[in-house]
């Protein structure tokens, strides 16, 4: 079986090699917040940062790496509908902190 | 299924092995919308977490009882499930059913710990003064964590009946397709939950 065979769904099959990367990165990307929370070093601002870098990396590594995800052609529908609900996501959650931030701050003016 | 079962009398050619693997490639896909719809109920479940971030009212704050450490080893035992589910599908690609069946109860037992902490975790909290009614902040917290418990509970369901039907019928076609799709949601709750940690328990507890 190698790597670059496809299975279900467009998807290559993996390789040991694969999940163990995966698996390693994830770790790293887990530990380093983890690590910057409990211990208290670093300000609030470059630990808010890293806990968000750190998030979205270890989603794309176990994208990449468990999910098996690679833009290729034979994903093209795959790799759409991740983008798009990427769109969706960031419209649900943006948008909605943006209207509540409004709201909160217009209710505590009395208006 | 119906779909699925009617292939068995394609079996013998080349050309209906293409068709098999297309019909599973459909399958597969449709699954895969489904994990994108997941995906938005659990986006507004997180727009809501992050608007409801400070409604602490009279309520306990979160920064009081969140044990980091705790949530290390769920974490943990998340991620590793995940990757002990990569072990069991490249036992599937092989064909090699004892392997497919060690990693799929290693994942289940990761799975079951992971679950069992989360429960103790819960009636935790609810001693200590934080139920799902004493605040906002808190009713987002139950739903949004609640809701991704849940969905790790109908893995391990559906873990448990894939576990029959490999007793049953061993690699067919139609197994190797659940098995995929099992794995597409598997890695996907170990994603949410990289969310969860992140932006609830780390954020939570600073």
């Amino acid at each position: 079986m190698s790597s670059s065979e496809t299975g279900p769904g467009g998807q290559a099959h993996g390789s040991v090699k694969e999940y163990v990367i995966g698996l390693i990165l994830s770790i790293v990307l887990t530990i380093i917040p983890f690590y910057l929370v409990m211990s208290g070093v670093g300000s609030d601002t470059f630990t808010v940062i890293t806990i968000v870098v750190a998030a979205i990396a270890q989603v794309l590594v176990q994208m990449v790496f468990f999910l098996h995800m690679n833009g290729s052609s034979e994903q093209t529908w795959l790799t759409a509908s991740a983008v798009y609900t990427v769109f969706i996501l960031l419209f649900v959650i943006v948008g909605s902190l943006w209207i509540f931030e409004h709201l909160n701050h217009n209710m505590l003016m009395g208006h | 299924m119906t779909a699925l079962t009617n292939d068995h009398d394609l079996h013998d050619h080349d050309d209906h092995h293409h068709h098999e693997a297309e019909a599973a490639d459909r399958y597969v896909f449709g699954f895969w919308l489904y994990i994108i719809s997941d995906c938005l109920l659990f986006s507004t479940l997180f727009a809501t977490y992050a608007v409801m971030g400070q409604s602490f009212g009279s309520g306990i704050k979160p920064e009081e009882l969140f044990d980091l450490g705790f949530v290390a080893v769920e974490t943990a035992l998340l991620l590793f499930s995940s990757f002990t589910f990569g072990m069991a599908m490249l036992g599937a690609n092989a064909e090699n059913m004892a392997k497919t069946k060690f990693w799929l109860i290693i994942t289940a037992l990761l799975g079951l710990s992971f679950l069992g902490m989360e429960i103790y975790e819960f009636v935790h909290f609810s001693h200590e003064g934080a139920t799902p009614q004493t605040s906002g902040y808190w009713t987002s917290f139950y739903s949004l964590v609640a809701t991704h418990g849940l969905h790790v509970t109908a893995g391990l369901i559906w873990m448990f009946f894939l576990f029959i039907h490999f007793k049953r019928d061993g690699f067919s076609n139609e197994n190797k397709i659940r098995l995929a799709c099992l794995s597409l949601f598997w890695h996907f709750l170990d994603i949410i939950w990289i969310c969860v940690f992140s932006f609830v328990y780390l954020r939570g507890a600073m």
